[in-house]
């Protein structure tokens, strides 16, 4: 029995996202082999190779992966599978947005259900994933010969990125299906620690009132304690961050050591991604804010006063 | 230019479910329904495209219970000039109703589907993708802009790292993120046109779709909750307990 792991990647680094997912496969009981493809992406195979428990990484380099395009990476992925002649078991990716993109459009060529967001693995048929904006787990059980299944990162370890001596195998192109071409990426540049990687992160709401209060009032507090910045979807949606700040049942699911709401309600969408959190602060000047209800330390107070004061005691 | 928007059937955003003490599911009886939100801003979409004269027909299709009528009523109140049900009882999974649109896109020959990325009761984000595979047509999903021009569109996508644009050929598949567009209210004229508006009713096995479950629920559970936390007084006291109780700081 082998796992396939769908590596991420920008053709430069391996996304830390892949060792999740890895740890992940590791809880199946099998070999697991990455795939990476990729267009001039050997630092990445050479990565993949080193990360601990990995037995094999399939490598195909190519012009149709410098995108990463769903269209092609599926079509790869099934060429892999179906090469293989039923070997491999399970085909695993993390769930972040290129997650997403692609193993759904992997299951439907293989005829086969997908399997979204894991938070734990049962047996090698058997997963349990949140449902309703996380207000129910659902154990879910697979009947399909191959599973495709997408990981919730923040609820498996990351795998030891060094340490590991997989052997590194070519396998064939499966070609470019010329269906879509990107014109361009705008990409968020932060020195601040990616979200979903980050100890600490500091979040802000429609309470913050501007773009200029949120930078103004958060970085100060965020740089000094080297954390990420987050936001609710109405702090994205009024413009005052880009759409990667946000947080919640369909943004992005964190769980830091570390997590302050800062002028966030604490609707269910947005405690669908930051409840699993080791702390939560919520500063909130309204005492009944829902977010109080899933605090572990609340300050009723305006946070023009309470966050400059909070940065001056850090 | 005729465009093809699934709309699907969902508790109510606002409303919190609770998971049935039995662990079969979670309880949706006497619940509040709506259209899942994603596929209203699907519809909203494919409803612009037509007021700007790039599509000719919105036609909105619900796969499900009896009761999907309401919510492709809905859809038609938006400005969808038709609506199809696919009928059926079963506890329908995102490969069976991918498989459903791929019988009605091969029927109805659509050059765009609008679907929303992902409906908020099971979570999947997978059905857009899905039926994009099964066509063998490009897929823009979670989108945020739409532009479409002769044979193709133009589409910025929300990724974990900020925005990318993608050129796809037509026919595809896109799916919609929030910041697409801003849905508009139905005005009760509309509510009343809608219920005159065509609604066709077929059945899975019409379109020779097997929609059986390839995913078995063995239970559904609450998850654990978060331990009641404490109030301070103030930014001393906060920072205090995370440096000496939580020690997070
Ligand atoms: C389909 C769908 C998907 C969604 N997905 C997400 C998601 O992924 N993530 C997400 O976050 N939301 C999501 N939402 C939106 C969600 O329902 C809420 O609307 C949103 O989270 C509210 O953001 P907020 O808490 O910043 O704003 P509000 O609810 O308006 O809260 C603002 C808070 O700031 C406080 N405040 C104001 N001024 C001050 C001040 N000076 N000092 C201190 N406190 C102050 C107020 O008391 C209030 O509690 C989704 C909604 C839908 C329908």
């Amino acid at each position: 029995m082998t796992i396939l792991v769908i590596a991420e990647h920008d053709n430069a680094s391996l996304k830390g996202a892949t060792l999740n997912t890895v740890s992940a496969a590791a809880k199946l009981g099998g070999d697991i082999a990455i795939l990476v493809a990729g267009s001039g992406a050997a630092a990445v195979a050479a990565a993949a190779a080193k990360v601990a428990g990995v037995a094999k990484v399939l490598v195909v380099d190519a012009a149709a992966f410098a995108d990463q395009s769903a269209e092609n990476l599926a079509a790869q992925v099934v060429a892999v599978v179906k090469a293989a002649g039923g070997a491999i078991s399970h085909v695993l990716a993390p769930a972040t947005t290129a997650g997403k993109n692609v193993l759904p459009r992997v299951a439907a060529l293989l005829d086969v259900a997908q399997i979204s967001e894991i938070v734990a693995i049962e047996s090698a048929d058997t997963f349990v994933r949140p449902i309703y904006a996380g207000n129910a787990l659902a154990t879910v059980k697979s009947a399909d010969a191959v599973k495709v299944i997408t990981v919730r990162t923040t609820a498996f370890e990351a795998a030891a990125a060094e340490g590991g001596a997989a052997a590194v195998e070519q396998v064939a192109e499966a070609g470019d299906q010329g269906l879509s071409k990107l014109v361009g990426r705008e990409l968020t540049k932060s020195a601040r620690p990616e979200l979903g990687a980050a100890k600490i992160i500091v979040s802000g709401g429609r309470g913050m009132g501007s773009s200029e209060n949120y930078h103004n009032v958060l970085e100060p507090l965020a740089d000094k304690l080297g954390a990420a910045l987050g936001a609710s979807r109405a702090a994205v949606d009024a413009g005052y961050v880009p759409n990667d700040y946000q947080v919640g049942q369909t943004g992005k699911i964190v769980a830091p050591q570390l997590y302050l709401a800062v002028g966030i309600s604490g609707a269910i969408q947005h405690l669908a991604g930051m409840k699993d959190s080791k702390v939560i602060v919520a500063i909130n000047k309204d005492p009944e804010a829902p977010i109080f209800q899933v605090a572990d330390y609340g300050l009723v107070a305006d946070l023009f006063e309470a966050v400059p004061q909070l940065t001056a005691a850090v | 230019m005729k465009i093809l928007v699934p709309v699907k059937r969902v508790v109510d955003y606002n409303v919190k479910v609770r998971v049935k003490s039995d662990g079969t599911g979670v309880d949706i009886a006497n619940v509040k329904m709506s259209m899942n939100p994603f596929d209203e801003i699907a519809v909203e979409e494919a409803v612009r495209l037509k007021e700007a004269g790039v599509a000719t027909e919105v036609v909105a299709v619900s796969c499900g219970v009896g009761a999907c009528q309401e919510t492709l009523r809905t859809a038609m109140a938006i400005g969808a000039d038709r609506g199809i049900l696919v009928e059926t009882d079963v506890d329908l999974q995102p490969l069976a109703v991918a498989k459903l649109l791929k019988a009605l896109c091969d029927k109805e020959q659509p050059q765009i589907v609008i679907c929303g990325k992902q409906a908020i009761d099971d979570d999947a984000n997978q059905t857009g993708q899905m039926l994009s595979a099964l066509m063998g047509w490009p897929q823009a999903t979670f989108a945020s802009k739409v532009a479409v021009g002769s044979g193709k569109a133009t589409v910025t996508r929300e990724i974990d790292g900020g925005l990318e644009t993608l050129e796809i050929s037509l026919p595809a598949v896109i799916t919609t993120d929030l910041r697409l567009n801003e849905p508009r209210y139905a005005t009760l004229p509309n509510i009343m046109k809608a219920k005159k508006k065509p609604l066709e009713t077929l059945k899975p096995a019409d379109l020779g779709v097997d929609v059986t479950p390839r995913l078995t629920t063995l239970k559904v559970v609450e998850p654990a909750k978060r331990s009641a936390g404490v109030m301070v007084a103030d930014v001393a006291q906060l920072v205090e307990k995370l440096k000496n109780e939580a020690k997070v700081l």
